[in-house]
């Protein structure tokens, strides 16, 4: 059983680990803001789920579960509200998206 | 499961850099926002699991109150980037958005 539950558990960390590296290397290959913030909400949104439910299979004690919890029901409900609230400014702002040709709002690599 | 969660922690520590090196480069005031929160939030998850790594899981209130002060000050930050001001939307300047 203790073996079960540490394999679920490393299986959702590693996973976890591995859409952070894409959604971190998304941030930096992505060529406009709009494609940027979709990787951005990537490493929000499931890999915060994988790693801390990953972290919750491995609490000792009911407290750190319930902590882990709370955190991840707050991350949650405040990631998309952040990335819903930069986009709506970005567009109140009169950022171009990229345009295949125009260039637009695209990165200097 | 210490390798788990130190192999964790190295990729959140390479996604920080990432993030960190987009705040740099970033071309617009938006681009070193959205990184600056992506900075804040692998910062919480990095709190909870060093505190696994070091055997001490209290370090998660710490990684909750840092949620928190994360989610206001991009909030006001926002809202200071695009009204001007933190007073929120002023009525004649923008065209009304019902929301």
């Amino acid at each position: 059983m203790e073996l079960f539950i540490n394999l679920i558990s490393g299986t959702m960390l590693a996973v976890g680990s591995l859409l952070l590296l894409i959604g971190g290397v998304g941030l930096i290959r992505f060529p406009d803001f709009y494609s940027r913030i979709q990787a951005a909400g990537i490493t929000d949104s499931l890999c915060s789920i994988l790693i801390l439910v990953g972290l919750m299979l491995q609490a000792d004690t009911i407290p750190v579960a319930a902590k882990l919890l709370f955190t991840l029901l707050f991350l949650l409900f405040t990631a998309p509200t952040a990335s819903h609230a930069l986009a709506k400014a970005a567009r109140h702002s009169k950022l171009d998206p990229w345009q295949p040709g125009k260039g637009g709002a695209s990165s200097k690599r | 499961m210490e390798f788990a969660f130190i192999g964790a922690a190295l990729a959140i520590l390479v996604t920080m850099g990432l993030a960190l090196v987009r705040a740099f480069i970033g071309p617009d005031t938006y681009d070193r926002i959205l990184a600056v929160n992506v900075f804040g939030t692998k910062t919480v998850l990095i709190i909870a699991v060093i505190g696994f790594i070091v055997g001490r899981p209290e370090f998660i209130d710490i990684a909750i109150v840092y949620a928190l002060i994360n989610f206001i000050g991009i909030v006001a930050v926002l809202k200071f980037f695009e009204y001007g001001s933190f007073a929120g939307q002023s009525t004649d300047k923008h065209e009304g958005e019902d929301s």
